[in-house]
């Protein structure tokens, strides 16, 4: 796995909040997010549905859907504040620095343009080359993505491909500008099965081919585990634990993660029940005071529920917000 | 594609013979025409010998199938009211009602879509908000009435453009008077054009504010949000190519109900157009004008159709694909 280097991070969310208001009070849906992804780094972002996941990577990508707004924090691309920049600037960040694909292939695509209309269109929105250029361009990145004979299918409609391949269209597509971020928010989910790990070795091999970073939010721990070089758990819009992959699946610290782990079956281990987290996410109107995971949580004491716990570091780098390891971290 | 048109063609023919028989049984079972063309003093012998030149002692079948066959070389008969030919008549009448319907159509359209996309995308500002308000009420006044609201204020209070008729014609070619080319002819128009145009632009535009937000919230349309091409492309590109779809078939039709109800406009502001003509013809029951209207207004929809049906297959790229190939 990557080590972490000294280099500025790629992009640094800094106390991200988001906020939605709504008639009976304002709801906050992120809350002081912060998390970084180096240059070439995987970063998966898993969390139960409605953790924030998506939000985060829409909020990073400056597509929050009104009434949704950011609400505090700092989003940094390469030592550039995002945040706040105008709506025409960050426009021009979206495609080519920042790539996005989304979770359903099926709806993504405008059905009523070849692929090649939409390629070359995006093409041309960032880089400055001919329409010619723009369409030999085109027809690399699909043969990239694993179109076959894609110099014929370029002119072919998004309906005359099939869910997978269509899903490669989408990833040519957020790829054409050489993005250095690809935001994957769900790329597999709406696949079956035999497709997905073909659609995240494509998408993570062309991003190394290219340097491009990832933030991969899915829910599947298992692509997380072979695809990314860290992990960021969600819950309940703060972040939880934060770590390289292999020590938080094979030892989570925060009692969260350690529940998420415990609900995967393995090939290892002979078990009657998994185990399950009990109870479920708190709505965003009722997060508990103090830690919002402390009403779910088996090791609760009375200082989770009162004061809220910060992302710690940890000496083994990674970050932990519970108050189980504020002792340990003072020694250190 | 061949053969879907000419699927289409055939489909049409029923619709026209079926309205044919409608328009036959018109002419044949509403008053005796005997009697409608002749005067007080014929005698009952001239009237049998006019009934066997006519050919009204032929059974049913041979009398519909020489009104078809008349029918199709554009005989429709000799009007009883102003004893010249139906459709010298109609078509002497059908510029006139073209023309104002083609130009509210297209006010219409454009109006509609344009409103309809303004309202879509700038929705909650205060602008928006009167336009969707005074839709409204568009939509919820009769035609009759809108037009004698506009004379009222333009033509009597105002007094900027005419309150009835057509203005100063010129031919083009032999027969089509038009109203386009003379200063007159066109301040002509306005009001009419409005009157006529006004709710179908409502319509168009609601139903293109409606089907744009729908189109706004899918996934392709935040895809291409999120690869940063710009606002045109994704709102006049994207979106309303996608919204177009759906409205291009409403629109047709509208253009069809334009033309066939032009009568009430046409009846308010002494327009000389065929509705006027028609509504002339019923109250003097002339059939054969009755008659002709009747089969015009059922060729111009089941055109329009026609039309609207090849549009849809060029736009949408969808339909074009064969069965076979449709899901790899």
């Amino acid at each position: 796995m990557t080590a972490i280097s000294n280099k500025p991070p790629l992009l640094s969310v800094r106390d991200l909040v988001v906020e939605f208001p709504t008639r009976r009070g304002t709801l906050r849906a992120l809350d002081q997010v912060s998390f970084d992804i180096a240059e070439g780094e995987v970063l998966g972002m898993v969390g139960e549905s409605g953790a924030g996941k998506s939000l985060t990577g829409a909020a990073i990508i400056g597509l929050l859907e009104p009434p949704g707004r950011i609400a505090g924090g700092e989003v940094w691309l390469r030592g550039e504040r995002i945040d706040n920049l105008s709506v025409e600037k960050m426009r021009r960040i979206r495609g080519r620095r920042i790539g996005m694909v989304f979770q359903d292939p099926l709806t993504s695509l405008n059905p009523l343009y070849t692929v090649a209309e939409q390629l070359i269109e995006t093409i041309r929105t960032h880089i400055d080359v001919s329409e010619k250029e723009a369409r030999k361009r085109a027809i690399a990145l699909l043969d990239r993505v694993g179109i076959p004979a894609a110099a014929r299918r370029i002119d072919d409609y998004p309906h005359h491909f099939s869910g997978g391949m269509r899903q490669r269209v989408v990833i040519a597509l957020a790829l054409s500008a050489e993005p250095e971020l690809v935001i994957a928010d769900e790329p597999t989910t709406a696949l079956d099965v035999s497709g997905q790990a073909q659609i995240i070795d494509v998408l993570k091999d062309i991003c190394a081919e290219r340097g491009a970073s990832v933030m991969l939010i899915t829910h599947d721990m298992g692509v997380i585990a072979e695809t990314a070089d860290r992990v960021a758990v969600l819950y309940a819009g703060r972040m939880a634990e934060i770590g390289p992959v292999r020590d938080v699946v094979q030892a989570a610290e925060h009692p969260y993660t350690a529940g998420l782990m415990g609900a995967i079956p393995t090939l290892t281990q002979t078990a009657d029940r998994l185990t399950q987290i009990p109870g479920s996410m708190p709505r965003l109107n009722a997060i508990p005071q103090g830690c919002a995971f402390n009403p779910r949580c088996p090791r609760v004491f009375d200082r989770c529920r009162a004061e809220r716990p910060e992302l710690i570091a940890r000496a083994s780098g990674r970050h932990v917000a519970c108050w189980l390891y504020e002792t340990e971290t003072e020694n250190v | 594609m061949i053969a879907f048109i000419l699927r289409r063609i055939v489909q049409s023919v029923i619709v026209m013979l079926t309205v044919a028989i409608v328009a036959f049984a018109l002419f044949r079972f509403v008053g005796d025409p005997v009697a409608s063309m002749v005067g007080q003093e014929t005698t009952l012998a001239e009237r049998a010998e006019i009934r066997q030149a006519l050919g009204l002692n032929d059974p049913f079948p041979v009398q519909f199938f020489n009104f078809v066959t008349r029918a199709v070389q554009g005989d429709f008969g000799v009007s009883y009211r102003l004893q010249q030919p139906v459709m010298e008549l109609i078509l002497s009448r059908l510029p006139a009602t073209l023309e104002l319907a083609l130009v509210s159509g297209v006010l219409a359209f454009f109006f509609g879509v344009g409103f309809g996309v303004y309202t879509a995308l700038r929705r909650g500002n205060w602008l928006s908000g009167s336009i969707m308000t005074i839709s409204l009420i568009g939509v919820s006044l009769p035609t009759f009435l809108i037009g004698v609201l506009l004379i009222w204020v333009f033509a009597v209070e105002l007094q900027w453009l005419p309150s009835f008729g057509r203005g100063d014609t010129v031919y083009i070619g032999d027969w089509w008077r038009t109203g386009l080319l003379t200063e007159s002819g066109r301040a002509s128009l306005i009001l009419p054009a409005i009157t006529l145009g006004l709710y179908q632009m409502t319509l168009i535009m609601r139903l293109v504010r409606a089907e744009m937000l729908e189109v706004l919230r899918t996934d392709y349309i935040k895809f291409a949000r999120a690869r940063g091409l710009s606002n045109r492309a994704v709102n006049f590109g994207h979106a309303l190519k996608n919204t177009l779809v759906p409205v291009i078939t409403i629109t047709g039709l509208q253009m069809g109900s334009i033309i066939a109800f032009s009568i009430i406009t046409e009846t308010v502001f002494q327009w000389p157009g065929v509705g006027a003509l028609f509504i002339r013809s019923v109250q003097f029951v002339d059939v054969p004008v009755m008659a002709a209207y009747l089969m015009l207004i059922a060729l111009v929809f089941v055109v329009i159709n026609l039309i609207v049906d090849l549009l849809y297959y060029a736009v949408d790229p969808r339909l074009r694909v064969d069965r076979s190939s449709a899901r790899g």
